[in-house]
């Protein structure tokens, strides 16, 4: 971690948001959290938040909320700046922690992507790779989802400000469907679910709306990929579907990138 | 004669990354680039080879304030070719889930990104200090469009529900009568907010638009429709390629949608209520009267009104929906796989969206292709910044930037939209 750098005492903390290669909706996250909104803004200085204001603080800052993964060489530089001039770095999302949906380049070309989607590709700037943050600096807090839950991202800036630790569940998806008093549906339906390798978050939304969890909140902590890659061969389902299931929203994390290449070569 | 320039290296209160910079040379603006450095993210190449049953998913993600328009063009396209019509309940939904989104972003839009311009502060947080009350309306307004659509997708932002065929579950009527209470304070909310928007002081600026929307022949326009503009334009979704192109301009970093051998139209709200006002309902039509509005609007800063009219229009309409609602008996049909090619244009909060998807037969997608509206308004914006910073030459320095910037704000860019089909060069906005 940097150096600390301290605000003079009694002041509010500083925080800033900043934005990488995303969708808006992490940081719209705070935003929507309508009943809170105005008691955050009261506890915090919004610094620097583009989105919400064309105030723009100098740093250093005490929080700094990251949205998005690292796609172009500027902005594997200007994280570099945002860590050097953030106290607390907390990742927002699965873009910011997982590379986002947007890693699907990294098992492709992306020269050919860029001549997919681009007219004039020699204009366009970017790398070959969709990566996190924490491949870059330090990261002090990463928050799952894609979107992330802003009732999680309330009790981490609660935290953040009260000096503890968050209380944010690193268990299954399962845990919460069985919580809700929801019929498995991998079981009773033989639905494609990610649920057992998924960490909890979302409340268990998918299955608790009459689908398979597609693992938007990224790999638990403990999860055994291999055991449900099986599984869902077992059901009868190709393997082109699992490696799919596997490569969504959180496909750079380590444990679903690895299982969908394991089905891959199988 | 003097020279001088307008730069804003980070544009504030859009969504997205984008900086402003203009040229002007004595009374003549010599330049005006609205540079957009925000990463693309290749959708439309990595769309190939998934399923199109997730396709509904992941275009979700193009934008976290419009996640709906993604979803219902998304799943519209693939229903096309698909040849599947889904039954009236299932049709009714799909429009008040997008009267969701409306209002949610609508009201987003008017209180926290674009009143503070009207009003003289940097952000809504600095506003909330002296209007207070006009804040909690917004927020309350805000959390009853979101509370329609977590209701019926699961969660405000990238629902879960929205499915090829229907929704994976269906709301029972019962829990939609739940939100009329709130629904009816929300109408009320709306029309005094057009009420509030009107005493805003709006600079005299008017510009002759090819205004282009979707019109539909009993209703005012959400997920269906023939596309048309006031210069008689009048097409299908499947014509939309023959009729729209994107140029690219040598001192733009950004590819711009014209339409073919005229030119920069514009879309979104002034569009649509310009081309369908007789389909307003009345008490949106009544809201607007009074604000003494009434088509053609040509003044893109009363856009703020617009919006407050077509919140009168999503909240009247969310409470007709539910009035009529009766849950449909297969909340999702099931659709064997088959090879097709689809189009689809609905309309965004911000304007019109389009969508074509070709799969086979195994549902795979082999190519698709989607232009958000704030690429189709780019070249407007910057159009209209050529002609209104001519406005600006007495002004000093610091007012005149915010000007230009409350008039790009006026389309409410999305600029995490636009992004990934626009041609992007990474240059941060100093020359």
């Amino acid at each position: 971690m940097s150096s600390k750098k301290k605000n003079k005492p009694n002041a509010r903390p500083r925080v800033a948001v900043f934005k990488f290669a995303s969708c808006d909706g992490c940081q719209l996250s705070l935003l929507d959290a309508e009943d809170e909104l105005l008691a955050v803004l009261g506890a915090i200085e919004v610094a620097y938040f583009p989105e919400a204001s064309r105030a723009m603080l100098k740093g250093p800052y005490d929080i700094g909320l990251v949205e998005g993964s690292i796609t172009t060489h500027s902005d594997a530089q200007r994280i570099q700046e945002v860590r050097r001039e953030c106290n607390t770095l907390i990742t927002l999302g699965a873009c910011a922690t997982a590379g986002g949906i947007q890693a699907l380049r990294n098992w492709k070309d992306v020269d050919e992507f860029v001549r997919v989607v681009y007219a004039t590709p020699q204009f366009i700037s970017t790398l070959k790779l969709s990566t996190p943050i924490a491949e870059h600096v330090p990261v002090d807090f990463e928050l799952r989802g894609c979107p992330i839950n802003k009732l999680q991202l309330l009790e981490l800036i609660t935290a953040t400000l009260a000096g503890r630790k968050p209380n944010i569940p690193t268990y299954s998806v399962c845990m919460e469907c069985k919580r809700r008093g929801n019929v498995c549906i991998a079981v009773t339906r033989n639905s494609p679910c990610m649920g057992p390798v998924t960490q909890a978050g979302c409340g268990a939304l998918c299955p608790s709306y009459n689908r398979g969890c597609y693992g938007c909140f990224g790999p638990m902590e403990s999860a055994n990929t291999a055991s449900l890659a099986n599984h869902f061969h077992y059901l009868g389902y190709p393997a082109d579907q699992t490696v799919r299931a596997f490569r969504s929203f959180n496909a750079w994390a380590w444990q679903f990138r690895k299982a969908s290449e394991e089905c891959e070569r199988q | 004669m003097t020279a001088r320039t307008i730069q804003v290296e980070t544009l504030a209160r859009v969504e997205g990354e984008c900086s402003l910079y203009i040229k002007m040379a004595g009374e003549r603006v010599a330049d005006v680039k609205l540079k957009i450095y925000e990463p693309p993210r290749f959708f439309e190449a990595f769309l190939r080879g998934r399923h199109y049953s997730e396709a509904p998913d992941i275009t979700a993600r193009i934008c976290g304030i419009c996640p709906i328009a993604y979803q219902m063009s998304a799943v519209h396209a693939i229903e096309r070719a698909l040849g599947v019509k889904p039954e009236p309940a299932i049709r009714l939904l799909r429009r008040l889930f997008y009267c969701g989104e409306w209002i949610e972003s609508h009201a987003l839009h008017i209180f926290m990104l674009h009143a503070p311009d009207f009003l003289g502060y940097a952000d809504v947080i600095a506003m909330a200090a002296d209007h207070r009350e006009l804040v909690e309306k917004a927020l309350r307004l805000k959390k009853i469009g979101n509370g329609i659509v977590s209701l019926l997708g699961g969660r405000e932002i990238h629902p879960i529900s929205a499915a090829v065929g229907g929704f994976y579950k269906v709301p029972t009527k019962a829990q939609l009568l739940a939100l009329v209470p709130d629904l009816e304070w929300a109408l009320q909310a709306s029309v005094e907010t057009v009420q509030w928007t009107k005493g805003l002081e709006f600079p005299s600026f008017e510009q002759d638009y090819e205004f282009v929307a979707l019109r539909h022949p009993d209703e005012y326009p959400l997920n269906e429709g023939r596309l048309v503009s006031n210069r008689g334009m009048d097409i299908d979704a499947a014509e939309y390629e023959d009729h729209f192109t994107e140029l690219h301009v040598r001192h733009s970093n950004a590819l711009q949608s014209v339409v073919r051998g005229r030119g920069s139209y514009l879309v979104g709200p002034l569009a649509r209520f310009n081309l369908n006002f007789e389909k307003l309902p009345k008490a949106a039509q009544d809201a607007a009267m009074s604000a003494g509005l009434k088509p053609p609007v040509r003044n893109p800063f009363r856009s703020i009104v617009v919006r407050a009219v077509e919140l009168v229009f999503a909240c009247s309409e969310a409470l007709r929906i539910i009035s009529e609602y009766e849950p449909p008996a297969v909340p999702k049909a099931d659709i064997p796989n088959r090879a097709g090619v689809g189009q689809a244009i609905t309309e965004a909060p911000r304007g019109i969206l389009y969508h074509r998807y070709a799969f086979n037969e195994r549902g795979l997608i082999l190519t698709a292709r989607i232009v958000p509206p704030t690429s189709q308004n780019l070249r407007r914006i910057e159009d209209d910044l050529r002609e209104y910073a001519t406005q600006l030459v007495a002004w000093p320095q610091e007012e005149a930037t915010w000007k230009c910037e409350q008039a790009v704000r006026n389309y409410d860019p999305c600029i995490s939209c636009a992004t990934h089909f626009l041609k992007v060069r990474i240059e941060r906005g100093t020359e």
